[in-house]
């Protein structure tokens, strides 16, 4: 499926982008949507729920992640929960035991991503496609063993009444809307880290990794440091998202390391378009706010969401932004 | 005469089960062209990538200045200077030209600069922007050759570079292989054009059945049609 949307980014224009975005690697229409984001992001919590977007953002940055390795490494991770969950968890407790202020607790959320990263990392990358995809599985669910026995994760209930504390120890983030500017400025932290990149030299060796490993190894890069190197980001960013999601919530539990959070975010990955820059913030809006507002269907929501994945897969295999890219003859 | 840039001798190879090289031998000094010519199945192909490193299995002796690279991985080949270009050429499709160019990492000093690549091949430069996809053959070919100029490797295995290749297309890549050659790269060729390989290479090696079973010189090239004939079947 990777194949799938590159084909058509490679025939999209190359324009070049807005004075200043640019520099970002975005082209235009890329800094058009992204200006867009922009203004929703500022807009947001005026029209809408601030806590509904900012688990919205925590899904976005996410999913974004997820798809750092998937859409341009070509790397399919079912066991992307086991960072975002733990994340959650040491965010948490960071947070709650320790005392530490939230900008350290979700530092440190992202640090346990890292060196979780880099263990799965190094043993997941010696293998391919679905074997890939099984040995993140297998250790995702080590993880979540660990998680439901360990006593500081505090088993089926979680961390609970986790502090949401004060920004630096100065400003408290007790407000709704206090919290939702940090967690729109790590979303955007994130969210511009990883476009930036995709678009640096780096990215564009994992680009060749995807499109064709045997030769980036004959032109003399040693792939699997890059892999490696990719999917420690990758990790990092997704134990960002899940500090975050446990400070807005004051919560940790068992449900973000749960292997069906790593379905939950292939399929936003999918729904909104595989290695494109705003499909996954895209994918993430749509799943959540199903989540949300669909609440009332119960269980039926899963139900709908299966239809829906059914229906990309089979009619909009480029997902949202890779067919609104499509129509739009652009790339997002 | 000097030491040969490489050496290979005795070299065995397999994919899987079946065992493609028997035993090939074949030396390249600086400098020159040679070319492995041969029929379909040969192990023309085979030789080039168990050389690079790609051949799951392979055996005997691959001696590049004097280094011992039969079991090294295909990275370290690469940056040890030998660089293939492939048959299939390998563009990255997502990348605009430009960007394949910078992509393969510099081993050693000595490669071309950017805009030397681009004075050797003014009609990638029109396609400076261009992604790869978008390159007809012949270009996609120039843009394969080109970005294993800049990496400073000395030896460059060109597997098949006129393939499917309008006449015109070709000369210009014979032009190209002498200019580059002028500088002071090595190149081994695999070709199943002998006129074609008559007109840029140095020496030939011949091979059948995973093995080389003649070698002419280019200047001998005349004496030797009829042998070659019946190698080639042509």
């Amino acid at each position: 499926m990777a194949g799938q949307a590159t084909a058509f980014t490679a025939t999209a224009q190359q324009s070049p982008g807005l004075p200043g975005l640019a520099a970002l690697g975005f082209n235009r229409a890329q800094s058009i949507a992204f200006l867009l984001l922009l203004g929703l992001l500022l807009v947001g919590p005026f029209v809408l729920y601030p806590v509904f977007l900012m688990k919205l953002l925590c899904f976005a940055l996410f999913a974004c992640a997820f798809n750092l390795l998937i859409g341009y490494v070509g790397l399919l991770s079912f066991g992307h929960a086991m960072f975002f969950g733990m994340g959650g968890y040491v965010t948490a407790h960071a947070a709650k035991v320790w005392g530490l202020t939230p900008e350290l607790a979700i530092l440190a959320g992202g640090a346990v991503g890292a060196v979780l990263g880099v263990v799965a990392g190094w043993i997941a990358i010696r293998r391919q496609g679905i074997y890939f995809a099984m040995i993140t599985l297998a250790l995702a669910q080590m993880i979540f063993f660990v998680c439901l026995q360990a006593p500081f994760t505090g088993g089926e209930d979680g961390i609970q009444s986790v502090p949401r504390g004060a920004l630096l120890g100065v400003f408290s983030l007790a407000q709704d809307m206090s919290l939702y500017w940090v967690v729109a400025a790590v979303f955007l932290a994130g969210f511009l880290l990883i476009n930036r990149i995709i678009h640096s030299p780096f990215g564009q060796v994992l680009t060749a990794i995807r499109e064709n490993e045997p030769r980036a190894i004959s032109l003399g890069y040693r792939v699997d440091d890059y892999k490696l190197m990719a999917f420690t980001l990758s990790a990092t960013l997704a134990g960002i998202a899940g500090g975050t999601k446990a400070l807005v919530f004051g919560i940790a539990t068992l449900t973000d390391v749960y292997w069906a959070m790593s379905g939950e975010v292939v399929l936003m990955t999918l729904v909104g378009g595989l290695g494109t820059v705003f499909g996954p913030v895209l994918g993430a809006a749509v799943i959540v706010s199903m989540q949300n507002y669909l609440a009332e269907f119960g269980a039926w929501v899963t139900v709908i969401q299966g239809c829906i994945f059914v229906a990309c897969v089979l009619a909009f295999r480029a997902g949202i932004a890779g067919q609104l890219g499509r129509w739009l003859r652009v790339r997002l | 005469m000097a030491d040969p840039l490489l050496k290979v001798d005795g070299l065995q190879a397999w994919y899987g089960e079946s065992h493609i090289l028997h035993g090939v031998g074949i030396e390249v000094h600086e400098g020159e062209v040679v070319t492995l010519l041969g029929r379909n199945g040969a192990g023309k192909t085979t030789t080039l990538r168990a050389i690079m490193g790609l051949v799951g299995r392979r055996s005997g002796s691959i001696r590049f200045e004097g280094q011992e690279l039969v079991a090294a991985r295909s990275d370290r080949i690469a940056r040890a200077g030998i660089a293939l270009c492939p048959e299939e050429r390998g563009i990255f499709a997502s990348l605009d030209v430009t960007e394949n160019l910078l992509l393969p990492p510099v081993v050693r000093p000595g490669g071309l600069s950017l805009d030397e690549i681009y004075a050797l091949f003014p009609n990638l430069k029109e396609r400076a922007r261009s992604p790869g996809t978008r390159l007809s053959g012949g270009e996609q070919q120039m843009l394969a050759i080109a970005r294993i100029l800049r990496t400073g490797a000395k030896l460059l295995m060109l597997d098949e570079p006129t393939e499917g290749l309008a006449p015109v297309i070709v000369q210009q890549i014979g032009r190209t292989i002498r200019e580059i050659k002028q500088r002071g790269f090595t190149i081994l060729l695999v070709e199943q054009n002998f006129r074609f390989a008559q007109t840029v290479a140095d020496r030939h090696y011949v091979m059948e059945h995973g093995r080389v079973v003649d070698a002419v010189n280019n200047a001998e090239m005349a004496g030797a049609m009829g042998r070659l004939h019946e190698y080639l079947g042509v």
